[in-house]
């Protein structure tokens, strides 16, 4: 798994490294000029502006050199030393974005923007999966009922709808047609206001609404599928036949058996929608990772590309891992050594 | 799995609703796209990020349609092409233009353009009037195009909004029984004399010019009659024809979905049962590989590569095969795990055969059914991450896909303007696309897999 993430952060200083030795060239250059109109006294010294144009170039090339951008960004020590640095989580510093407070250091403005986009995910997550093992145990209870035809119709269509062409038109509906919702997410009160959380909440309701939406078909569809494998094993024919209440036999015997394949999807789920939290943030404006992504790429602002994706791919991962985990729990046959 | 033929396959496949429902979407979009490669010229098309080439257009106007549902019928936009009657008489030579028009709406057209293009030498007379249905004449303007000895061709455009139009209507004002001076040009000129409201019926704009040399010629000439609806598909806000992107968006959509899961379904076809086939190390550092990649995030990781390396389509196309062919490698290893231990395939083992031959004769085509539910399932996860991609404005600007429009909408704030046309045309498109493979897919599959069926 750290294998993993070595060679995503590999691949992604490799594919933005030579942009980043430009850009950072070229402030050099940029920081050099300047200094040299700011201080008239130091072209005074020169007659033939050949000279001074070598003596600029000098001390930019010397500039370049303190900073070991001699050396071409491919070079092992450079990557390893960026490497190292990124991962005791030392993004540096943005170029153009600023946290809420103005911090231009690329972990403080993560900091900021990663509790928000958890809080949404989750909060989406957690309802789609409680309305999807409910309606999905309905279903594979009668299969070929009303429920079960019309849930597995909705998981085909609500699959193939993107989520954020969805959410366009949830604005479109609620914020502008009829003026329930806010049409920014962004909630407009400073964090220290009593009423921030509330607002907060108010604020992130379309977005969950259009997550939900879109979300929770499939996963009826999902757990209604396991199910239905579940539910023609013997243990449950044996309860059956016990005459035990149906409505126990779904909900307490055959979810349990499901529950292994469904807690992992739910993990994987989780960890997918936050790669789709990109478009989907952008949509409604919400202050989170996704949003802070979508801005770093349309001013390339690298260093704060580099630090989300290396974070993307750490919540990635460690999600894959509690994955694994909770599947032990669920499944004591899995674990092993005791 | 290997149980059914492809005859069963067929059987199956046309009695499933949902399957057949399937492919007749996908008929009728393949139907669209030959019409719009066959109608619309390649040419237009590449003009479509080129605001010159629309200039004619009018600036988000709804659908023309619009007008059957609704009581109060919208002004359309019409471009009008004119009738040419030449004439001469005491040297001067007239050549006299007709562009009728039908005005049959409840709001007056918010304004009118005359473009022309004319070659004369001398002196060169124009005058433009209107020929209302009460049968009373306007005259708009009379005026002279600059003096020229020698032959030059000369191109103008005059605006309702002129200085000149304004003098003479003012000086017509007591045809009108309302006050002309604080109304827009056009609000005057197709009213009805008594009171302010639109006068139904035929107008004609009749331009004359009058040249004393029989050479000169009017080389293009149209008068665009500003509406607020438009083409079939109205158009966005820098006026481009949304019919025009939107058809040219269903080959392109097909073509990157198709073969993003062609591709992919190969390369993690042959991957997963190469991989299964060998075993034991070989087995265990492919899908190590295969792990390392799953684990990518995708999104992201499409995003550096749009930004840094390319967003030519063909190359998305590449960058999205390398993330989909994980979940198809994993699923055909454990398939050919199976299938190696068939009796037929360790025969062929036995008599020598070579382990290419192996594979590709005799463990692929027993996953084939597969690879095509498979084929069908992933195209619509390619064609809605390249609109994801293209609608976060990462897309090929010289191939304007469905996300692109769906973009150039986000940007100009349609959701909070109402333009409804902008938006939900193209996302309907996609998901409609999207919703007829999944249909083929699931169709395919259930066969396939016969547990599903129940």
């Amino acid at each position: 798994m750290f294998g993993v993430l070595l060679i995503t952060l590999l691949l992604t200083i490799a594919l933005v490294g030579s942009n980043m030795d430009t850009i950072l060239k070229q402030g050099i250059i940029f920081q050099v000029r300047s200094e040299i109109t700011d201080n008239p006294s130091i072209s005074q010294n020169f007659t033939n502006p050949d000279e001074f144009e070598a003596y600029v170039q000098q001390k930019i090339d010397e500039r370049i050199k303190n900073l070991g951008l001699d050396s071409p960004w491919y070079s092992p020590q450079r990557i390893g030393y960026t490497m190292i640095k990124i991962m005791m989580l030392d993004f540096g510093n943005a170029t153009f974005l600023t946290s809420d407070n103005g911090s231009s250091d690329v972990g403080d403005i993560l900091l900021e923007k990663i509790p928000k986009t958890v809080l949404l995910f989750t909060t989406a997550t957690i309802i789609i999966s409680i309305i999807g093992i409910v309606l999905g145990a309905a279903s594979s209870n009668k299969i070929g009922s009303k429920t079960d035809r019309v849930t597995s119709t909705f998981a085909v269509i609500s699959s193939s709808f993107p989520v954020w062409w969805i959410g366009m038109l949830m604005i479109f509906a609620f914020a502008f047609v009829y003026q329930i919702f806010p049409a920014r997410a962004t909630p407009d009160m400073e964090p220290s206001d009593p009423g921030y959380i509330l607002s907060l909440l108010y604020h992130m309701a379309l977005p969950v609404i259009t997550i939900v939406l879109i979300g929770f078909g499939s996963w009826a569809y999902l757990v209604r599928n396991f199910m239905v494998g579940v539910m023609q094993e013997d243990f449950i024919t044996a309860k059956k036949t016990m005459g035990i209440n149906k409505k126990k036999i779904v909900y307490k015997h055959a979810l349990k058996n499901a529950a292994p394949p469904i807690v992992t999807i739910l993990a994987l789920s989780l960890s997918g929608s936050l790669g789709g939290a990109i478009i989907t943030e952008a949509v409604f404006d919400w202050p989170g990772m996704g949003r802070l992504y979508f801005e770093a790429i349309t001013v390339m602002d690298l260093p704060v590309i580099i630090g989300s994706t290396y974070i993307l791919t750490v919540l990635f991962l460690v999600s894959i891992f509690i994955a694994d985990l909770l599947y032990g729990y669920f499944d004591p046959r899995v674990r092993t050594g005791t | 799995m290997s149980s059914i033929s492809t005859e069963d396959i067929k059987r199956e496949f046309t009695r499933s609703v949902l399957g057949m429902t399937g492919i007749a979407i996908i008929t009728s979009l393949i139907i669209i796209s030959i019409i719009a490669t066959v109608t619309i010229p390649a040419s237009t098309f590449q003009e479509w990020n080129n605001p010159e080439k629309w200039l004619t257009y009018p600036k988000t106007s709804i659908p023309i349609w619009v007008n059957y549902f609704t009581s109060e019928k919208i002004p359309e936009h019409k471009i009008i092409e004119p009738r040419i009657i030449n004439s001469e008489s005491d040297n001067t030579y007239l050549t006299s233009q007709q562009f009728p028009v039908n005005f049959e709406f409840d709001d007056f057209p918010s304004d009118f353009v005359y473009e022309f293009e004319t070659k004369y030498s001398d002196s060169y007379l124009l005058t433009v009037s209107l020929l209302r249905p009460d049968e009373k004449e306007i005259n708009l303007i009379s005026t002279s195009l600059p003096f020229s000895e020698n032959e030059t061709v000369y191109k103008q455009r005059i605006f309702s909004t002129d200085e000149m139009i304004k003098k003479n209507i003012r000086m017509e004002s007591e045809m009108f029984a309302f006050d002309v001076s604080d109304k827009n040009l056009t609000n005057v000129i197709f009213s009805e004399t008594s009171e302010n409201k639109v006068l139904k019926g035929d107008y004609t704009f009749i331009i004359n010019t009058y040249g004393i040399k029989s050479e000169n010629k009017i080389i293009d000439s149209k008068i665009i009659l500003g509406g607020k609806a438009f083409g079939f598909m109205g158009t966005d806000e820098l006026r481009r024809d949304l019919a025009v992107g939107l058809l040219w968006g269903t080959p392109l959509a097909l073509f990157i979905g198709v073969s993003v899961a062609i591709g992919s379904v190969i390369v993690g076809l042959v991957y997963g049962v190469y991989s299964g086939y060998k075993g034991k190390k070989t087995d265990e550092a492919l899908m190590r590989f295969n792990d390392v990649i799953y684990a990518l995030p995708a999104l992201p990781f499409l995003i550096i590569l749009a930004v840094t390396i390319s967003n030519s389509i063909f190359l998305m196309i590449g960058f999205l095969m390398i993330f989909s062919w994980v979940g198809i490698a994993k699923v055909s290893r454990s398939m050919s795990l199976q299938i190696k231990t068939r009796q037929y395939v360790e025969a062929a083992k036995i008599m020598g055969e070579k382990d290419t031959k192996i594979i590709f004769k005799h463990i692929i085509p027993q996953l084939l059914p597969y690879a095509f539910a498979s084929i069908a399932i992933s195209v619509p996860a390619a064609i809605t991450t390249e609109a994801g991609l293209s609608f976060l404005g990462l897309g090929d600007p010289s191939f304007p896909t469905w996300g692109q429009i769906l973009h150039d909408a986000n940007t100009y704030g349609a959701a909070a303007q109402g333009f409804w046309w902008w938006i939900v045309p193209p996302g309907l498109l996609i998901a409609v696309t999207g919703l007829a493979f999944v249909f083929i897919g699931n169709a395919l599959d259930t066969i396939v897999n016969p547990k599903l069926k129940r």
